[in-house]
């Protein structure tokens, strides 16, 4: 049941990626690039995705509990800490620099095109080289 | 490279990605967060945590052969930058979202919708750096 239900829900956040346009890098580019080729699409595509979800939640946290969980999973971390602040610095960067993030390349893996593949190969190795870099840290802490 | 101004589309792109965050939550309890669940896919707690995870990654690289079946048109990726550009760009994203613990669908959708001020904060600060960075690209160092 729970597969079922994931691979739907994939299907519609991938269908609306696609339509959206977050998976098309020059589009994403565009977006940011106010003082040349600008191109305000995204701006829609936030809007109506952060809108939707948050009426969706209003709704469904009235319930106690999800339908095929025992309880909701929400991140119980409250600190703005240099962490949170300076990895979305990073990620930032590289989003300008590449166009693609995490939530528009992986429903574009289904284009079949290569620079998705290569790009996601790399998104890959940067989230194992930054856990490396924290168990490291948390070794030489200890 | 030019892209033509889509707000219908875009905006109905927007609102399936909320109606599947949405879902999400309702069904599984969780995030909609592309991060998220592919951090969690390439490190699984159990293997019933790995199949759902799985599941809708499945379902997310199904979602452009949808369009393709529905309209007869794979959806437009266009990119403007070197392979060289993509493999720099992929691997600082990866760290960044690691150590940030989010991305746009994470923190930049159910973040936001739930009004976290961890969520809003990151959010704030990727969108400035994106700003920063393709105007540093593009306009001063003069790639695009």
């Amino acid at each position: 049941m729970r597969i079922i239900a994931g691979y739907l829900i994939g299907i519609v956040f991938g269908v609306g990626i696609a339509i959206s346009g977050m998976a098309n890098p020059a589009k994403v580019l565009n977006f940011f690039d106010i003082a040349g080729t600008w191109d305000p699409s995204l701006i829609f595509v936030m809007g109506g995705a952060v809108v939707v979800t948050f009426v969706g939640y209003k709704l469904v946290f009235g319930r106690s509990a999800p339908l095929l969980e025992e309880k909701f999973h929400l991140s119980t971390l409250r600190d703005m800490d240099s962490k949170l602040i300076g990895g979305s610095a990073v990620f930032g960067i590289g989003w300008g620099i590449s166009g693609f993030c995490p939530g528009g390349a992986l429903p574009a893996l289904g284009t079949g095109r290569w620079e998705v593949f290569l790009f996601t190969a790399a998104l890959i190795v940067g989230i194992f080289l930054a856990r490396f870099l924290q168990s490291a840290r948390k070794s030489s802490a200890a | 490279m030019e892209t033509a101004f889509t707000p219908w589309a875009s905006l109905s792109g927007g609102v399936l990605i909320g109606v599947a965050s949405t879902l999400l939550m309702l069904f599984l309890g969780r995030i909609m967060g592309a991060t998220g669940i592919l951090a969690g896919l390439l490190q699984p707690k159990s293997a019933d945590d790995f199949a759902w995870r799985a599941a809708i990654l499945a379902g997310m690289v199904s979602g452009p052969l949808v369009v393709w079946v529905v309209s007869g048109q794979m959806p437009a990726v266009q990119v403007p930058i070197s392979p060289f550009m993509l493999v720099i760009g992929g691997l600082i994203v990866g760290v960044g979202v690691t150590y940030g613990g989010g991305c746009t669908s994470g923190h930049g959708v159910c973040g936001m919708a739930r009004l976290s001020p961890r969520s809003i904060v990151a959010t704030i600060t990727f969108m400035l750096f994106t700003f920063a960075t393709v105007y540093v690209v593009r306009h001063i160092i003069g790639v695009s």
